[in-house]
């Protein structure tokens, strides 16, 4: 340990708030680089399920009336 | 190879290779705007423009640092090890200035030859060492220093 | 041999095969790569020794070479790849380019961030137009301009053409700023770590950031691999493969 107390390691020696400052904004952009790159590949394949989805119910109607209504009773 | 795909290299090659001379020939038309700071040699050979701001850089000659009694002035020369320049600065420095050390300073070289800075810069060189390492290498090259007359 | 580099190739041109090998190597990647960089920023940030002028300003050096040398890299590949999207017509070769670009661009900025913030307490100054930080902003800037002609234009041929001929073009900078310490008169110091000689630092130093280099860079493939998985999954998406796939895991 390069350093005598934990708070003498937070000060680093007067420098502590550059190093520190430096350090969580790298966390902060590669964990969201990380998580966005993730995100975006699960949103990916989501909408193709979705898409796939509704190709499938659209065969399987075809043929059928487009829309079909309900009549609503009002209490 | 494909010859399609051997053309396509080719070109591409060649218009790579054409576009590295022309970047290169532009930088080095542009050298003296690109450099960051005039040397103390360039400085006494008078390539250095006298009445503009500009920026001189170098080694804080060893020994050469005055501070004056009464404000934050400081006088020092800043050397290339063939010609130095003196440099008069008010203000503070930053924490890296020493003798020995590299600085960069931004100001107007005055009639008289001296360099009027307003903003001093320390410049680190590439060497990191820890302070019992350097210590130890000062004390190895005192060491080395007085050896010589000891064997004569 | 010939016949053997032929095949592999065509197989790195198959999206379905390369989608397989990364979701195997993606695990190693980012395992690895995390234990690497921690273990290197722990050992830099608590137990490397202060530095003997620079005090504990210099830890911030843990970071901001790892940064600034894969900025550098990532550019360099994309550039290789840019070759390969021109000659060959690789589809893979542009959807790296496409999956990388913006992980430089995030590099390249922390690379400026941390230079900044270090220069502050060493220099006396945050910024300076010198010749390495100067092309270090263009860099920057060249990452910006391919994720903005990537997104510009639609079609997939001509953008991907566009794309890598402005990569190439971008590449002369990569010279001017490994070079530029040496070429021209500059604030920033010149490279600790040549290829020549015994790097100019001491080894307590030298080992954890080496140690941080190699996990950054790991993370990057990572990085590269789950981004260019994205990227097939977005322009297969009709082929087999990739239905079977979204209604197995599309949740």
């Amino acid at each position: 340990m390069a350093f005598d107390s934990f708070s003498a390691f937070i000060a680093m020696g007067g420098h502590g708030p550059y190093v520190w400052i430096c350090y969580a904004v790298f966390t902060l952009f590669m964990v969201g680089l990380g998580l966005w790159s993730r995100r975006q590949q699960k949103a990916v394949l989501r909408s193709h399920k979705q898409r796939l989805s509704r190709e499938q119910n659209g065969a399987a109607n075809q043929g059928a009336a487009p829309a079909s209504f309900t009549r609503i009773h009002p209490s | 190879m494909h010859p399609i795909r051997r053309k396509r290299l080719t070109i591409i090659l060649f218009l790579l290779a054409g576009l590295a001379i022309a970047v290169g020939l532009t930088t080095y038309a542009l050298r003296q705007n690109i450099n960051l700071f005039y040397d103390p040699t360039q400085i006494a050979a008078g390539e250095a423009p006298r009445d503009a701001r500009i920026r001189a850089g170098g080694m804080v000659k060893q020994g050469s640092v005055v501070r004056s009694e009464q404000d934050l002035t400081v006088e020092f020369q800043v050397t290339d090890f063939v010609s130095s320049v003196t440099v008069r600065y008010t203000g503070i420095l930053p924490d890296l200035f020493d003798e020995g050390q590299g600085v960069v300073a931004l100001g107007r070289l005055q009639s008289d030859g001296v360099f009027v800075a307003d903003q001093v810069l320390a410049k680190h060189d590439e060497n990191y060492m820890p302070p019992e390492v350097s210590d130890a290498l000062e004390k190895a090259e005192a060491a080395s220093a007085r050896v010589p007359p000891m064997n004569q | 041999m010939w016949q053997f580099i032929r095949q592999l190739f065509h197989k790195f041109g198959s999206p379905k095969w390369f989608y397989g090998i990364a979701s195997k190597m993606m695990p190693w990647l980012l395992g690895i790569g995390l234990i690497l960089l921690l273990a290197g920023l722990v050992w830099g940030l608590a137990f490397a020794p202060a530095e003997r002028l620079q005090g504990n300003s210099y830890r911030i050096i843990f970071i901001h070479v790892p940064s600034a040398f894969l900025a550098q890299s990532i550019y360099i590949m994309m550039a290789v790849t840019a070759v390969v999207t021109l000659v060959w017509r690789m589809k893979l070769a542009d959807l790296f380019v496409r999956a990388v670009a913006p992980v430089g661009a995030v590099l390249t900025f922390l690379a400026l961030f941390t230079g900044a913030v270090w220069g502050k307490p060493t220099w006396g100054t945050w910024w300076v137009w010198d010749a390495r930080l100067t092309s270090m902003l263009i860099l920057l800037f060249l990452y910006f301009g391919v994720i903005v002609l990537m997104s510009a234009i639609t079609d997939e041929k001509s953008s991907a053409r566009a794309v890598a001929v402005l990569v190439l073009v971008g590449v002369v900078n990569i010279p001017i700023i490994k070079y530029s310490v040496e070429w021209w008169n500059t604030l920033h110091q010149p490279a600790t770590f040549k290829l020549t000689d015994k790097p100019s630092m001491a080894p307590e130093m030298w080992v954890p950031l080496l140690l941080s280099v190699l996990g950054l860079y790991l993370l990057f493939g990572w990085l590269a691999c789950l981004r260019m998985q994205t990227e097939i999954l977005k322009r297969e998406h009709r082929t087999r493969w990739v239905r079977d796939l979204a209604t197995a895991e599309g949740n």
